[in-house]
């Protein structure tokens, strides 16, 4: 076995925070990309716009700001302060709280044409059906928009893999907690450990591949249910 | 249902509807204008799916809509069949046809359901996803999604438009025998005259978001005050009862207020109502009963009124019993014939002319 134990610990820690992130994208994502699908209010193209962000900004960029944030003197470390919570900023729950921000856009654009792409047809039929609007969103949106949610959790979890700066920024860099596998790896090769290198770039290579072929699988056996 | 009182304002950029009017509480009420004069609208303010309309809405003294309340779509307990099917995607047909009974307060009895299943055609397709049927396959399954909640009213709006002929068809005969059956409102939006002529037994004419004629379909169809009388196909519906079977000509003998017309058709059953469209340039007029003439149905009638087409033709509105029978002649004709109002005449339909 090449990966030693550090290695195993990092990839299990960016497993999790990336399984926890994607988890907590969708409950908060589908509100809100169900919200901006519908919504006619004047002023959406700022959350849309805010939203877009992390897919163009520096991930220094962003990870500076949170950091800021979530510190003992950032409006969110002094408000999880108030109530008791442990720091955040060099945290497992501060990277968290950082990949929910950076991979939010992956998450809510694919929701957010899935529900828009339904128009309003689907659900007026079923309210004339009797369904009241949540009976509507979960009986048919969400399940119309099955390969949205497939999309979007995989594109959320796959680019939470990948972090990087984000997680340097203000998860800093500690094994078993907020050392993740694209740090490890760049520890490795700074350190000239190249077969280590290879061995955890290679794992999250074929992650990343295979949870691809999902979302492009999914989309392709869609696309042939409804011609 | 006992009463139902529409009394809606839309307003939108270019566009005004405003309607106050008293829905027949029984029988299709069919809407027919030219499109975009508001017939949708209507039609989806009805059932609450627009939420910016204004003025009221009360049935049976319930208030679906007011200055100040809103009963939401899912409340009102209507059905609504849209010009598209609209099957949900990710339900096989069985489970389309479920959504709205496991909602429903008061369904169908599952007896009932077996029968209307039977009566469309659906019971082979109960299986199958929706992109697995045709066009009219998937608006029937449309049609028994709605039927089988037992709504308290049912809208359709132009639920025929998208289809194709022989689908057009199978589904019109369909709603002939349902409608009948249903003892509730039934509100059927179209821009097909033929369809109207068909199935309804009122009629709203609309015109850029007003109505410009109500009442009953045999009133409307050959009133010389509206546009129907005067389009290029006008024609009149009349109610007949099945009297004989002339097996030798393959005629049916129909029966109108004691008259008898003689009918081109296969047999029906004895006592049975026929609806008749007779189109009113297949009617002529004669003083006297002609002796010698290829024409079976001669009827006696009287001039109701007479209002000029164009320079060269008049319509004519016949009276006989209960029933008015629109006829167009040049005016030549009715010049030289000197006809007036009260005359009694003989109206000469052409036998192939009548459709059943």
């Amino acid at each position: 076995m090449i990966l030693d134990q550090q290695d195993l610990t990092a990839l299990w820690v960016t497993l999790k925070l990336a399984s926890i992130s994607t988890l907590l994208l969708l409950v908060l994502g589908t509100p809100l990309a169900w919200w901006l699908a519908r919504s006619r209010w004047r002023f959406k193209s700022v959350i849309e716009a805010l939203i877009a962000l992390p897919l163009i900004l520096p991930p220094s960029v962003l990870g500076f700001y949170l950091l800021l944030a979530l510190g003992p003197n950032g409006p969110i470390g002094r408000v999880v302060d108030f109530l008791g919570g442990p720091p955040l900023a060099f945290s497992f729950s501060g990277l968290v709280i950082g990949s929910v921000f950076y991979s939010l856009p992956f998450v809510v654009q694919p929701l957010q044409n899935g529900f828009s792409s339904l128009g309003r047809r689907p659900l007026e039929v079923a309210a004339t059906l009797g369904a009241s609007p949540l009976d509507q969103f979960f009986s048919v949106a969400i399940p119309m928009a099955k390969s949205s949610f497939i999309t979007a959790g995989v594109l959320g979890f796959a680019h939470t893999l990948g972090e990087f700066g984000v997680v340097l920024m203000i998860g800093g860099n500690i094994p078993g907690s907020t050392q993740v596998a694209s740090i490890a790896i760049y520890d490795h090769v700074e350190t000239l450990e190249y077969a280590q290198a290879h061995a955890l770039a290679g794992c999250l290579l074929l992650l990343s591949f295979v949870m691809l072929l999902v979302v492009y699988g999914a989309n392709r056996r869609y696309s042939v249910a409804t011609p | 249902m006992n009463s139902m009182k529409i009394n809606v304002l839309v307003q939108r950029d270019d566009f005004t509807l405003e309607i106050n009017t008293e829905i027949a509480p029984s029988g299709v009420t069919a809407v027919f204008g030219p499109s975009g004069s508001g017939k949708t609208t209507l039609l989806r303010s009805i059932a609450g799916l627009i939420n910016n309309t204004q003025g009221s809405i009360r049935v049976n003294n319930v208030v679906w809509q007011n200055e100040t309340e809103f009963l939401s779509t899912h409340r009102r307990g209507v059905g609504f069949v849209f010009q598209q099917p609209s099957l949900f995607e990710h339900l096989n047909v069985k489970k389309n046809i479920d959504f709205g009974l496991h909602r429903a307060k008061a369904p169908m009895s599952p007896k009932q359901i077996q029968l209307m299943l039977d009566l469309m055609g659906i019971q082979p397709l109960l299986n199958r996803m929706p992109w697995q049927l045709s066009g009219g396959e998937q608006q029937r399954v449309a049609i028994a999604r709605t039927l089988v909640t037992n709504p308290n009213l049912l809208l359709l709006d132009e639920p025929l438009a998208a289809l194709g002929d022989d689908q057009r068809a199978s589904i019109l005969t369909f709603f002939n025998q349902t409608f009948e059956q249903l003892s509730i409102p039934v509100i059927y939006v179209s821009h097909v005259k033929d369809e109207i002529a068909r199935l309804a037994n009122h009629l709203i004419l609309l015109e850029s978001g007003k109505i410009i004629g109500q009442g009953e379909i045999k009133e409307m169809f050959t009133s010389l005050d509206l546009p129907l009388a005067h389009a290029l196909d006008a024609e009149s519906v009349i109610e007949t009862e099945v009297t004989d079977y002339d097996e030798n000509f393959g005629l049916v003998r129909l029966n109108l207020a004691g008259i008898s017309l003689h009918v081109a058709s296969p047999p029906l059953t004895l006592g049975s109502h026929v609806r008749l469209q007779i189109f009113a340039r297949d009617i002529s007029i004669a003083l006297e009963k002609p002796n010698n003439s290829s024409i079976l149905n001669v009827i006696p009638v009287i001039i109701d009124s007479l209002k000029q087409q164009s320079k060269s033709q008049v319509n004519l509105r016949l009276l006989v019993g209960n029933s008015v029978i629109l006829s167009r002649i040049t005016r030549k004709s009715a010049l030289q014939l000197n006809l007036k109002p009260g005359d009694s005449v003989y109206a000469q339909i052409k036998t192939a002319a009548i459709c059943v």
